[in-house]
C-alpha cells in the first residue's frame, strides 16, 4: 500500500509548528482526503473547513506547497511520488486554528456593496435579456467565494490594505453588477473612493489562482477601472459637467 | 459537572430563529425580515456554502417559456406521478402554482438565468418533467440560487450566525421557544431565544458511504424535531440518484447532473447496449420513446416524438443501473457508462456542462467530450422528513416549522429532479411567513435552565470522559452498515440486521471520546453529529421494514411491485413515552377530487380540457 507524508501547520494565533503525518493512499486521492485520513487516524482535533468536496463550494482553500489551492481539487498524483506535501492556512486572513482562518472580513465587504436595482419588469411580467449580453456577467457569477484571489492579492497579502481595497473577489462582484443589463444603480463613485479600484496594479495573480478560471483582471477589474477613468479623467466629460452640471459623480 | 451558569451564557433573542442557511433557510429568513421581524439565521458552515450550492440541473417551474403547453397542472401531474401518488396533494398543488413567481423574484434579486432566443428565462428538460421546465444556469444552478439569496439577504437586516451548530431545541410546555448551540470556532455555548423556530437543515445522507451529500447532512433537524416531540413521516423513501461518480474511490458518490441526460446523454452497459429501453414501466410506456430513432427525434425537438427512457424518473433509472451491474454488464469499476461525447460537439458540452467537464477532468482524469463517464447510484436525497402543515409548514409541535429537504410531503415516494430547488423557495417562503404569523400571536416563552444545562452536559461529556470510541470510526461503521443493509434494494432480514446493528452503534456512539479542547475540533463535531445520524438512520430503517411493497425510491426485494393497499398509508415516526422509537402507518386523507382527476388523467385529456378545466 502506498503512503504519503504531509507536513501540516498546527497551531493558533498564539503560535504553532509544522507536524508530519503519514497516511495510506488510494488511487485518485486529493489533498483533502489525506487531511481527513489524518483526522481519523492521528489527530481528531485537526481543524479544516470543507463541504462539497467537488470544487463547487469554495470552503477548503489552503496553501499547498506554497500555492493557494482548493484542497479537494488537488490530486496527490500531481506531486512526485515520495514528495512531502506541505499544507498551511491562507496567509492573508487571521488564523483561527490549524488550516482554518477568519475570513469574516470578506463578508463585511459584500455587505457594503449596493445590491442590484433592476429596471421595472415588462408589461407581461417578464424581464428580457439576450444570452450574449449576460455571458460576461455569468462568468463572474461562477465565483465560488473560495477567497484564493483575496489571499494572493498583493494589496491585501503584502500591504494589508484591507481598509482601502475590497480585493479581486469584490471587484468582480461590482463588475458583475455594473455590467448587469437590468441594473439601474450607479456604483462608479464608490468603486473609486470606497472600494479602492485604483489600488489594483494588474499583476494578474488573482486570475492565476482562480479555480473557476474567471478572467478576474482582464474581464472584470480592467473594464471597471476604465469606467472609473472615463468618469473622472475624461476632459470632455469634465468640461460638460463644469458647464452644464451633471447628475452623475 | 454542573455546567456553566445559564445567566452568563451568550444569549440572542429573535422573533424567528432559522436553523440552516441553504436555499430554504435563506428564503425563510428573507420572508421573516420582509415582515420586519428580528430574524436570526444560524449555519454550520460559512454563509453560501450549504449543500444547495451542489445542485446542478435547475429549478422546476411551469413558466412555459420554452414549450407553451406547460402549466401548473402538468407540473402537478408530473410531480404526483413521479412521487407514485403518495405526495401531499396540497403541497404538490402549492408548489406547482407558486414556483414560477418565486423564480421570477430571484431574477429581481440578481439571479442571471440562461436565456431563450427571445430573451426569456430558458428552461431545460429533466427526468419526469413532460416539458422543458428547469430554469437553470449551465450546470451550476444551485450556486446561482444560494448566492442570489445570500447577496439579497445580507441587505435585509438578518442576523447571520456563521459556523454555529445547534445542539437541541428548547421547549416551554408543548411549544418550542429557542435552541442551544455552540460556536465551531471556540466551542463556546450559545443560547437562542425565539418566538418561533424554522428548521431548514436538509437530510441525513452522510449515514451512507456512497452519497452525494456533504458532512453537513447529518440529520440534525430530523433528530432535533424528533427529540422535541415532532412527528416524522415517509422516511423509507431515500432517493438514490442514478448517476454518481464511481471512480476514483475518493470521489465515489459525487453527483453527475441529470442535465447530462437532459441534454442528450445516454446510458450504456459494457456491451455498448443502450439498456434503458428494457426498463420502461408500464405507467410511463405511453409517454416514453420505444426506439432509439424516436428518442433521437425528440432530442432534435420533434414535438410528436416521445421522451427518451434515460429521462424516466430517478428511482427507475437507478434500479436499472443496479440491475445491469448485478447481471455482470457493468463498467470496469462497477457502474455503467454515461455517454455525452458521441451525442454533442465538444464545444457545446463544455458550454452546457462546464462543471461536469471540469469535475471529470480534474478528479477522474476523464475528458467527457471524448470519453464516456462511469456512473452508478448514490444516496442523494430524503423525500421523507418532518411532518408539516402544507400551507404554514408548521410541524406537529407548536412554534416549530420546517422547510426544504428536512420537511416531508411534497415529493411522496420519489422526487423529480429540479423539484428540490423550487421546493426550497416555495416552502422556504411559506415557512417564514408561517413562523411570522405564529410569532405575532405568541409572546416570548420561558426558557427552562435545566433543559439548557442538560444539552450542554451531553456535549461536554464527549470531551471530558477519559477514553472512548473514535467518533470517525463509529461514523465509518454506520456508513458501511447502512450502505450494506439499507441500500437501493432492501429485504426484510437485512433491515432487521440493521435495526440490531443500530442498537449496538448507539451504545458505541454514547461512549465516543474527542481529544484536546473544544476549539474547532473535528472529532468533537463528528461525535456530536452521531446522535442525529443514528436517529435518522433508525427512522429510515424502521419505516423501510414496515412498508411491505416497492414504491418509488423504496424497493423491497421480498415485496416487488406497488401494492394498492399501501397507497392508502403514510408511515409516521414519533418518540414514545419511554424514549423508544414508535412507528405506525396511518391512513391518508383522500385528495380533493379535482386534483385527483388531474393526477390520474391521460395527458391528452388534461391538455384538451376534458379533465381538470374547472380546477383553478
Amino acid at each position: 500500500m502506498a503512503t504519503r507524508t504531509f507536513r501540516v501547520w498546527r497551531g493558533d494565533k498564539d503560535g504553532g509548528k509544522f507536524v508530519e503525518y503519514t497516511v495510506e493512499t488510494q488511487p485518485g486521492m486529493v489533498v483533502l482526503d489525506g487531511i481527513h485520513r489524518i483526522q481519523a487516524e492521528h489527530a481528531g482535533d485537526l481543524a479544516v473547513r470543507w463541504n462539497c468536496k467537488a470544487g463547487k463550494c469554495g470552503s477548503c482553500s489552503m496553501e499547498i506547497n506554497g500555492k493557494p489551492r482548493l484542497s479537494c481539487m488537488t490530486r496527490l498524483n500531481t506531486f512526485e511520488p515520495g514528495e512531502t506535501i506541505t499544507v498551511q492556512p491562507l496567509k492573508t486572513f487571521p488564523l483561527i486554528k490549524d488550516l482554518v482562518t477568519d475570513v469574516s472580513w470578506n463578508y463585511e465587504q459584500n455587505k457594503r456593496i449596493p445590491p442590484l436595482k433592476p429596471r421595472p419588469r415588462e408589461a407581461d411580467g417578464n424581464h428580457r435579456m439576450m444570452q450574449e449580453d449576460i455571458e460576461r456577467v455569468q462568468e463572474f457569477r461562477k465565483c465560488i467565494e473560495c477567497f484564493l484571489c483575496q489571499d494572493v492579492c498583493h494589496v491585501l497579502r503584502d500591504h494589508g490594505k484591507h481598509d482601502q481595497f475590497v480585493g479581486p473577489r469584490f471587484m468582480i462582484r461590482l463588475a458583475q453588477l455594473e455590467m448587469h443589463p437590468l441594473d439601474t444603480e450607479d456604483r462608479i463613485p464608490k468603486i473609486r473612493k470606497e472600494f479602492g479600484s485604483g489600488w489594483c496594479n494588474i499583476t494578474r495573480c488573482c486570475t492565476e489562482v482562480c479555480p473557476e478560471h474567471i478572467g478576474i483582471t482582464d474581464n472584470g477589474i480592467i473594464p471597471i477601472k476604465e469606467r472609473v477613468v472615463d468618469r473622472y479623467y475624461d476632459p470632455i466629460a469634465w468640461f460638460f459637467k463644469k458647464v452644464f452640471g451633471g447628475s452623475k459623480a | 459537572m454542573a455546567g456553566p451558569d445559564v445567566s452568563e451564557l451568550q444569549t440572542f433573542e429573535h422573533d424567528v430563529l432559522v436553523i440552516g442557511a441553504g436555499g430554504a433557510g435563506l428564503r425563510a429568513a428573507i420572508a421573516c425580515a420582509a415582515q420586519g421581524k428580528n430574524t436570526g439565521l444560524v449555519c454550520k458552515s460559512l454563509l453560501g456554502k450549504a449543500h444547495t450550492v451542489m445542485a446542478e440541473g435547475g429549478m422546476a417551474a411551469a413558466m412555459g417559456n420554452v414549450d407553451a403547453r406547460d402549466n401548473w397542472k402538468v407540473h402537478f401531474r408530473d410531480t404526483m406521478r413521479g412521487g407514485k401518488f403518495l405526495n401531499n396533494w396540497r403541497m404538490a398543488e402549492l408548489h406547482a402554482k407558486e414556483a414560477p413567481e418565486r423564480v421570477r423574484e430571484l431574477e429581481e434579486w440578481g439571479a442571471v438565468f440562461d436565456r431563450t432566443k427571445t430573451g426569456l428565462i430558458s428552461q431545460r428538460n429533466f427526468g419526469g418533467h413532460r416539458y422543458p421546465r428547469l430554469a437553470h444556469v449551465g450546470d451550476r444552478t444551485g450556486l446561482e440560487l444560494i448566492r442570489t439569496l445570500q447577496d439579497h439577504g445580507v441587505h435585509q437586516g438578518i442576523h447571520v450566525h456563521m459556523e454555529c451548530t445547534i445542539l437541541d431545541l428548547l421547549k416551554d410546555g408543548d411549544r418550542v421557544v429557542g435552541a442551544v448551540g455552540y460556536w465551531r470556532e471556540t466551542g463556546r455555548f450559545v443560547l437562542f431565544k425565539a418566538k418561533a423556530v424554522v428548521l431548514a437543515t436538509g437530510g441525513a445522507g452522510k449515514a451512507w458511504r456512497v452519497t452525494s451529500n456533504s458532512w453537513e447532512y447529518s440529520g440534525d433537524g430530523l433528530a432535533m424535531a424528533y427529540i422535541a416531540g415532532a412527528e416524522l413521516m415517509d422516511l423509507e423513501f431515500t432517493q438514490f440518484h442514478p448517476t454518481g461518480m464511481v471512480w476514483p474511490p475518493s470521489v465515489r458518490g459525487t453527483l453527475v447532473t441529470e442535465g447530462v441526460r437532459g441534454d442528450g446523454g445516454i446510458l450504456k452497459n459494457k456491451e455498448g447496449k443502450r439498456f434503458m429501453f428494457g426498463y420502461i414501466p408500464e405507467r410511463f410506456a405511453p409517454e416514453t420513446a420505444d426506439s432509439e430513432e424516436e428518442a433521437n427525434r425528440w432530442l432534435k425537438g420533434d414535438k410528436s416524438a416521445r421522451r427518451p427512457p434515460e429521462l424516466l424518473t430517478r428511482d427507475v433509472v437507478a434500479r436499472a443501473i443496479n440491475a445491469e451491474v448485478k447481471a455482470g454488464r457493468g463498467s470496469e469499476h462497477g457502474g455503467v457508462y454515461l455517454d455525452i461525447a458521441s451525442r454533442l460537439p465538444a464545444e457545446l458540452i463544455k458550454k452546457k456542462l462546464p462543471s461536469m467537464y471540469h469535475q471529470f477532468k480534474e478528479l477522474a482524469e476523464v475528458d467527457i467530450t471524448t470519453d464516456p463517464m462511469e456512473v452508478g447510484p448514490t444516496l442523494h436525497y430524503f423525500m421523507g422528513g418532518i411532518r408539516v402543515d402544507a400551507d404554514s409548514q408548521m410541524t406537529t409541535v407548536p412554534g416549530l416549522f420546517a422547510a426544504g429537504e428536512c420537511a416531508a410531503g411534497l415529493h411522496g415516494a420519489n422526487r423529480l429532479g429540479g423539484n428540490s430547488l423550487s421546493d426550497l423557495i416555495v416552502f422556504g417562503k411559506r415557512a417564514g411567513d408561517g413562523a411570522c404569523e405564529y410569532a405575532d400571536k405568541q409572546g416570548a416563552g420561558q426558557v427552562d435552565n435545566e433543559q439548557v444545562l442538560s444539552i450542554i452536559r451531553r456535549a461536554t461529556e464527549i470531551l471530558n470522559r477519559e477514553s472512548g470510541a473514535n467518533p470517525f470510526m463509529v461514523q465509518e461503521k454506520l456508513q458501511e452498515m447502512m450502505s450494506h443493509n439499507v441500500g437501493i434494494i432492501r429485504v426484510k432480514h437485512e433491515l432487521e440486521t440493521a435495526v440490531e446493528k443500530l442498537q449496538e452503534l448507539k451504545k458505541e456512539a454514547a461512549t465516543a471520546k474527542a481529544h484536546a479542547t473544544s476549539q474547532y475540533n473535528a472529532g468533537w463535531h463528528t461525535a456530536l453529529d452521531l446522535r442525529n445520524l443514528l436517529i435518522s438512520s433508525e427512522a429510515v430503517t424502521r419505516a423501510a421494514l414496515m412498508r411491505e411493497e416497492s414504491r418509488g425510491a423504496h424497493t423491497r426485494d421480498d415485496f416487488p411491485g406497488e401494492r394498492d393497499e399501501w397507497l392508502k398509508y403514510n408511515i409516521f415516526i414519533k418518540r414514545g413515552q419511554d424514549g423508544e422509537m414508535v412507528v405506525e402507518k396511518r391512513e391518508r386523507a383522500p385528495g380533493p377530487q379535482g386534483l385527483v382527476e388531474i393526477a390520474y388523467s391521460k395527458i391528452e385529456d388534461l391538455e384538451s380540457g376534458k379533465v381538470g378545466a374547472e380546477v383553478k
